[in-house]
């Protein structure tokens, strides 16, 4: 029997409130719980004391407003796969949650604690990455926002202080725009064995923009950084989205563990930053790019 | 310490002081006794523990029961109505859609959500919002014949059908 580790519970009224509660010692925030809880119940999370958020509807929220997609931190994996403008703007979005958890733990899980948990392995991650989205962090003195890119300091770590909480995430929308996510896992539900993302702005049949993010391979903020570097301003061909996904798979630093070794993952990676890169690019092509 | 949670269950309110730390699934069956709902893997891999929470089905071994304070949680003791079962019980029934029984609960909670969305789902539609549930008996063509078959005899129908 797996019982989680002695706690103390508090359930938030309002933002202000969840603020004030994650400022005292050893507070921590409980949205969907559904990475938080097993954690306790292996003891590798012992918080003091649990800040229950997940009765701020102000916090769930998905919407396009001002040239951006804004994703209130409070939505659930579920909601995210059924948001039409995620899946209009960002396709992205839609391969990834289909493929995170299983269809009931997608109900709960939400998409800020899957930012905040930054399992190195959690997909969410890497598409935000990917798509170079923002974060929107509250404090008692007000936001701050830091680049997603920015937003992990590690495994299991986070730029959000004691006393803040990650409010939404911001992606901006740029016409042109085409993304996919392609993940290998052993069975439904399970983590990626490497996973990639893939989003391209095409300028008349040239990569104005890359976007790549890596899953579970030990990639940098989860970036492929030197493959999008190739990519920009080169002509979006097969040749060269091969190119770049071995850039990737050279880059990253996978560690070989039982979901396989360190050479068929790299071998994912440019296999999968391939397939990517070239859904990316005809979704691109379909949303109207420049001719 | 203990906290208060008051949670309406299958339609009736309960209180009780609890830890904290008190799993939602160990709260209905140890401090409220409804074992209908089965704790199993304890991971929120196997799905036997699911119950709807406030109209949702959730792994009830993955929140607290302090999550649900006031909230409204449906457990497959709600199913059957007036002595009349649920055409997903009945289908479990007509098409052997359980061997050992243990999964039946969360199987049987998760297809009733499915069909109040979708009374005609599709095969694929079924297979996949039970993909995140285990069938230790690995009976799971009948379980996605059964809830075909609670598609196609919509309540009302079950009994007759069953005559």
């Amino acid at each position: 029997m797996q019982v989680p580790s002695h706690v103390e519970y508090e359930r938030a009224v309002s933002v202000e409130h969840a603020l004030a509660l994650l400022g005292r010692p050893d507070h921590r925030v409980l949205a969907g719980g559904h990475s938080l809880i097993p954690m306790m119940k292996l003891r590798l999370a012992q918080p003091g004391v649990l800040v229950d958020i997940n009765g701020l509807a102000e916090l769930a929220f998905i919407k396009e407003q001002g040239g951006q997609l804004r994703i209130g931190a409070l939505a659930r994996h579920a909601d995210l796969l059924d948001s039409a403008p995620a899946g209009q703007h960002f396709p992205i979005f839609h391969d990834a949650e289909r493929v995170v958890a299983d269809p009931i733990v997608r109900l709960w899980g939400t998409v800020g604690g899957s930012l905040c948990q930054a399992d190195p392995s959690e997909d969410l991650s890497a598409v935000f990455a990917a798509v170079r989205a923002t974060a929107v962090i509250r404090g008692q003195d007000g936001d701050r926002t830091v680049p997603v890119r920015e937003f992990h300091l590690g495994p299991y770590e986070t730029v959000v202080r004691p006393g803040e909480l990650l409010a939404e995430i911001r992606v901006p929308v740029s016409p042109g725009t085409g993304s996919a996510y392609e993940k290998v896992a052993r069975r439904v539900g399970d983590w990626s064995v490497a996973a990639a993302g893939a989003v391209l702005q095409l300028d008349r049949g040239t990569v104005s923009q890359a976007g790549i993010g890596l899953t579970a391979v030990g990639a940098e903020h989860f970036v492929a950084a030197e493959a999008e570097d190739f990519l920009r301003g080169r002509p979006a061909t097969e040749e060269n989205f091969k190119a770049a996904a071995a850039i990737a798979a050279e880059h990253c630093h996978p560690v070989p563990d039982q979901r396989g070794p360190e050479d068929y993952k790299r071998h994912l990676v440019a296999e999968l930053t391939t397939r990517a890169l070239r859904r990316a690019a005809g979704r691109a092509a379909w949303a109207g790019a420049p001719a | 310490m203990t906290i208060r949670v008051a949670v309406t269950v299958n339609g009736r309110e309960y209180a009780r002081d609890v830890e904290p730390r008190l799993l939602l699934i160990h709260f209905l069956r140890d401090e409220l006794g409804l074992t209908g709902s089965h704790w199993g893997c304890d991971t929120s891999n196997c799905g036997s523990c699911v119950v709807w929470l406030d109209q949702r089905p959730v792994k009830a071994c993955t929140v607290l029961a302090a999550m649900a304070d006031g909230r409204c949680v449906r457990t497959v003791e709600d199913l059957e109505r007036d002595g009349r079962l649920d055409p997903v019980q009945q289908g479990f029934i007509e098409c052997h859609g359980l061997q050992c029984g243990f999964c039946t609960p969360g199987m049987m909670m998760t297809a009733r959500w499915l069909l109040d969305r979708n009374p005609d789902p599709a095969e694929a539609e079924i297979r996949e919002v039970l993909s995140g549930l285990l069938c230790r008996c690995t009976g799971y063509e009948n379980i996605v014949r059964s809830v075909r078959w609670a598609a196609e005899h919509a309540a009302g129908h079950a009994e007759e059908a069953a005559q």
